[in-house]
């Protein structure tokens, strides 16, 4: 059985302006210790599922499909059944640990926290025992558990939040952005630290972010979403290599390799800005600003097709009818031309 | 583009914006509070119409220099120079100076007063400059920056626009002055990623048409691949190694910059995951600054090469300032190597 499974997953807010959709349709599943990374702009809805699989959304959201977490279903779950679930069955990290920590309360008991809520027998040695035991874990002196968030650095920071998800031994992680703000070096010393702990324990994980070249190096699977939807979704190192959908292919070369010779003083965007979740553009949502855009797109319904081994894309061009048809543009991209840039180099 | 190319690679003519043995120390806080020292003596040249990158940690010293440049800073050793002279500190001489170069931080919602349209925000500068053709300063910087018509964004408030256009509009209120050097604080590390790319080619856009020069300091090592025609990497106040991006991403020498290189997604080198913190910056490690964290030192190699007591006993010179295309790194060990090559 799937540790997670995403059935259909609609979240719609609730503005003055009417009903905004946020997430439209998502089917994902994640086996146990699998990794798994989400990846798409701020908007398309990334974050909005990572916080509904512990049914922390605002009242104002509407959700309809199924989250279905070790086959219960958390969106009917009883409100004690959910206290259990949050923490001892899943955590999340959240971005931007460094607004996360209480300021005044100290880091181990912030970390004592849940374990004390989660496990009432437990005593508060046994509980400072396991503080101790988690920090070593994250790779922070024992010490530090007297401390307060002030007296950490932000990579430290960011270990005290993953020995707080850890804490209750959860069977699955939601990471949001861990990364986000930190340092080359600090950041692989975190991301290090979250893939070795899942593996070792055989915890799943999600992991959301908008940098595909972190996500292939740390994730097995990798889906990506725009608009509220998932365009793309396959194993990691195939999606940010040979991406089959136009906008994965955009965002990962966003983030170059470095050494590939064709981004050297070639920067790579996305021209257009993301739709407006209330008023979404015809067909795929993504057509306005496709480079590779074809008559169809603007009418045709798109689903995630079958795209290759293990591999699945939301675009016409992996269709047999819609491989052979050309574009009818191809966009203008604020492409700065390598030739040009040769003579520096 | 051609002219600037040849400037950039025969290095030919003078910096327009340098660091001559930079020093800013903070004084400590409280009873016997330790100095920190955020650079500690740092020569680097910036060309006409070059774009320089420099790379470290945070902690490293990289904004310290940066507002160091620009004299918002005061260096409490060695001095800035643009176009060959020392800034001087006075507040007239200084706002002249800031007309030429120009600051962009990295978020562009806190750069911009919510309460100022598009065309208040970026005629700021015109009015404290008292410059003519205020209108048609503005329309055109915002063209220039992909804002087009402009004038359909000249009502606008920060709130209306997307991140990338909000970035947009703080590199044209830097345009407008018409300055000759932009530092630009990780320009992009708070945008999205479809809009990175855009703003970066923005940049260099800029550079071709108007021979700007521009330090960027960032800690996204893409970046410098993306735009940087030189490399500088920091730590602990120090440049420790200078090259081009080809030079030091193939094959970085400095055992610092190597680390920063393994650790990249995709990276050729096996992964070295430096274990511990940034040392601190009152505290600085006698010897080979990085010595305590160095791996090269760690595996032995170091002694091997005879250089140990070297690495932990002598101060390392401070680099003089490279002229594009040489590289140069601080390193017991890389010399030692160089000297057996040689």
């Amino acid at each position: 059985m799937a540790l997670l499974d995403l059935r259909d997953l609609s979240v719609t807010y609730k503005t003055e302006e009417g009903p905004v959709p946020a997430v439209r349709g998502v089917n994902l599943s994640l086996e146990p210790g699998q990794t798994l990374g989400l990846a798409g702009e701020s908007g398309c809805g990334k974050s909005t599922i990572a916080i509904s699989i512990l049914r922390l959304l605002p009242s104002s959201a509407k959700v309809t499909g199924q989250i279905l977490f070790n086959g219960e279903d958390v969106l009917t779950m009883k409100w004690g059944r959910l206290r259990a679930v949050r923490w001892a069955g899943a955590s999340i990290v959240f971005q931007g640990a460094l607004h996360s920590l209480n300021p005044v309360q100290t880091i181990g008991r912030q970390i004592t926290e849940p374990i004390l809520l989660h496990d009432p027998g437990v005593t508060k040695d046994a509980a400072a025992r396991r503080v101790a035991a988690l920090l070593g874990q994250v790779g922070l002196p024992v010490a530090r558990a007297d401390g307060y968030p002030h007296e950490l650095s932000g990579g430290q920071k960011q270990r005290v939040m993953i020995a707080m998800a850890l804490a209750c031994s959860p069977n699955l992680i939601i990471a949001d952005e861990p990364t986000t703000a930190l340092d080359v070096m600090i950041q692989a010393q975190v991301l290090n630290l979250i893939t070795d702990l899942a593996a070792e324990r055989g915890i799943g994980m999600i992991m959301i972010s908008h940098d595909l070249s972190v996500l292939s190096a740390t994730c097995q699977r990798l889906a990506v979403m725009y608009a509220g939807r998932i365009v793309e979704e396959g194993p990691a190192h195939e999606v940010f290599t040979d991406a089959r959908h136009p906008y994965a292919e955009a965002l990962a070369w966003a983030f170059p390799i470095i050494g590939d010779t064709r981004t050297r003083m070639s920067p790579r965007g996305l021209p257009g800005d993301p739709p407006d979740p209330a008023a979404l553009p015809s067909g795929c949502s993504f057509h306005p600003r496709c480079a590779v855009v074809q008559p169809q797109c603007s009418t045709r319904n798109m689903e995630l097709w079958p795209a290759g081994d293990g591999r699945s894309a939301a675009c016409v061009r992996v269709l047999p009818d819609g491989a052979a048809e050309p574009a009818v543009r191809v966009v203008e991209q604020e492409i700065h031309q390598p030739a040009e840039a040769g003579d520096l180099t | 583009m051609t002219s600037q190319g040849e400037v950039a690679a025969g290095g030919s003519r003078a910096p327009i914006l340098s660091a001559v043995d930079v020093r800013v120390t903070f004084p400590g806080r409280g009873f016997r509070g330790a100095a920190a020292t955020a650079v500690d003596g740092v020569n680097l040249d910036i060309a006409p119409g070059e774009i320089v990158a420099l790379v470290g940690e945070s902690g490293c010293g990289k904004t310290t220099l940066a507002r160091t440049m620009l004299g918002l800073e005061r260096p409490t050793g060695g001095e800035v120079r643009f176009a060959g002279r020392a800034l001087s500190y006075r507040s007239m001489a200084l706002r002249s100076y800031r007309r030429s170069a120009q600051l962009i931080l990295q978020d562009p919602s806190g750069s911009l007063n919510p309460r100022l349209t598009v065309y208040e925000a970026v005629a700021e500068g015109v009015r404290i400059h008292r410059l003519h053709d205020e209108e048609s300063r503005v329309a055109d910087a915002l063209a220039r920056c992909g804002l087009r018509p402009p004038e359909r964004f000249f009502q606008r408030y920060p709130h209306e626009l997307s991140g990338g256009q909000r970035q947009r509009v703080v590199i044209a209120g830097a345009l407008v002055l018409e300055p000759s050097v932009l530092v630009a604080d990780e320009p992009v590390a708070s945008l999205d990623a479809s809009v990175r790319g855009e703003i970066l080619s923005l940049l260099l856009r800029l550079r071709d048409q108007l021979g700007l020069a521009a330090m960027v300091v960032t800690h996204d090592l893409g970046l410098a691949w993306n735009i940087a025609d030189r490399l500088a990497v920091m730590y602990l106040g120090r440049i420790v190694e200078v090259g081009t991006p080809e030079q030091v991403f193939a094959d970085p020498r400095h055992p610092y910059s190597r680390a920063l290189m393994s650790v990249l997604p995709e990276s050729p080198i096996e992964p070295i995951v430096l274990t511990r913190e940034p040392p601190d910056p009152t505290r600085i490690p006698s010897g080979c600054r990085f010595h305590p964290r160095c791996p090269e030192l760690a595996s032995g190699a170091a002694a091997a090469a005879g250089v140990a007591e070297r690495c932990t006993g002598v101060a390392l010179p401070v680099l003089p300032a490279a002229g594009p295309g040489d590289g140069q790194v601080a390193c017991h060990l890389a010399e030692a190597r160089l000297q057996a090559l040689g």
